[in-house]
């Protein structure tokens, strides 16, 4: 045990750097769920909020899918209601701003989804 | 409870079972939520056209066509050899080159030729596409899938009536994006685009928008049908392809 010293100071550094960010962030403001804009006349989405909040990117994976590959562009949600299967043409109708609804919570969670490099956003008012 | 093999396999099998469950269940809880085609929707076996190039065949009236046609989808016009073209008009020896006949009616060496992409029945673009991102539907129509184009340009290089255009740049930059048609997404850089027989329209129950916007002259329907308008007009009329010889099988017809 000749070394104990000597590895329990390292042990000592290593903790202290690993935990670092939890020291930098001590006494920050708590996390808070960013606020998104929901749309104004429109109640419900096409699936629960619960579920579009964590599924919405597989959903729209099997959207994207369902209507080109298999010329299926009607969905039928859980409750029986039917939706045209359009990112363009149902979503961004309702959420009318990119800006205070997806840009939210993707910059937030530090995601960059390329859906727009294609598919039109509607126009932002200024 | 002792541990056999017996009893170690049995919990194996159940949870292996249990995790092909988990993506289902986690895909929508009530489990009924799914996509049906639309009932408006316009079907056929093997779409086809027939253009009468007898009523068609002037530049003005071919760009009329394909302006309509590339708003619809958000075409950009580039004003150089980077352009992109869903449709666009050619000579009589550019789009028949090996059907060209010495001393032709100078009517007929005149005539501008409406150029689409063919919709081959064996379509050498798909054959070669790594990703599938170019596929021929249950309906023949050959779609492209720009979520999966890697823009290797392999279906262009395949494609022998240069149906196909590459987008070099941003298409938004040459378009007017105060005008663009909310209801078709525009394209990205770096994907091979080309007609797509307005599938979005048929969804609907729409014909394509070049098809409305002829005047007649340019009829669209099911060829395995024989009392659909396309094989009425072919049994009237003389009609031709687009290199024939290559065994691709063209979609469009020519009444010359
Ligand atoms: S015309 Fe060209 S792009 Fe169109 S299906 Fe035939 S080979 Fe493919
Ligand atoms: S069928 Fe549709 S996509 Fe193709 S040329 Fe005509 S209008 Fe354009």
């Amino acid at each position: 045990m000749h070394y104990g010293g000597k590895i329990i100071a390292g042990l000592v550094i290593f903790l202290a750097l690993v935990s670092l960010p939890f020291w930098f962030n001590l006494g920050s403001a708590a996390y808070k769920q960013p606020q998104v804009e929901l749309p104004k006349n429109e109640k419900n989405c096409i699936e629960s909020k619960e579920y579009m909040r964590a599924h919405h990117m597989q959903l729209l994976n099997e959207w994207r899918d369902w209507a080109l590959r298999d010329g299926e562009r009607t969905y039928i949600n859980s409750k029986g209601k039917e939706f045209t299967i359009s990112l363009q043409k149902t979503c961004l109708r309702c959420h009318t701003s990119k800006e205070k609804f997806c840009d939210k919570c993707h910059q937030d969670a530090g995601v960059t989804p390329y859906c727009w490099d294609c598919h039109v956003p509607p126009k932002e008012a200024k | 409870m002792k541990q056999s093999r017996r009893n170690f396999l049995k919990f194996a099998g159940i949870s292996a079972a249990g995790l092909c469950l988990t993506p289902a269940a986690g895909a929508l809880a009530s489990g009924k939520a799914h996509p049906i085609v639309n009932k408006a929707h316009l079907k056929a076996k093997r779409w086809a056209m027939v253009i009468d190039t007898r009523k068609l065949n002037t530049k003005e009236q071919i760009e009329k066509l394909a302006d309509a046609c590339h708003h619809w989808h958000n075409v950009p016009k580039i004003p150089t050899n980077q352009d992109i073209k869903w449709l666009w008009d050619a000579s009589y020896s550019e789009s028949f080159p090996e059907q060209e006949n010495n001393h032709m009616a100078e009517e007929l060496e005149e005539r501008r030729f409406p150029l689409l992409c063919n919709h081959c029945e064996h379509p050498p673009c798909v054959r070669v596409c790594p990703t599938k991102a170019t596929f021929q539907r249950a309906d023949h129509i050959v779609a492209m899938d720009y979520h999966r184009c890697i823009g290797c340009r392999y279906c262009m290089a395949a494609c022998p009536f240069g149906a196909r255009s590459f987008n070099f740049m941003d298409p938004r930059l040459h378009l007017d994006m105060d005008n663009l048609n909310m209801k078709f997404p525009t394209r990205m850089r770096g994907v091979v685009e080309k007609c797509n027989f307005c599938v979005e329209k048929l969804a609907e129950g729409e014909l394509p928008v070049c098809v409305t916007k002829s005047e007649g002259a340019i009829v669209f329907g099911d060829l395995t049908d024989p009392n659909s308008p396309v094989r009425e007009v072919l049994r009237k009329d003389f009609t031709i392809r687009r290199k024939p010889e290559l065994g691709t099988e063209p979609g469009v017809y020519y009444i010359i």
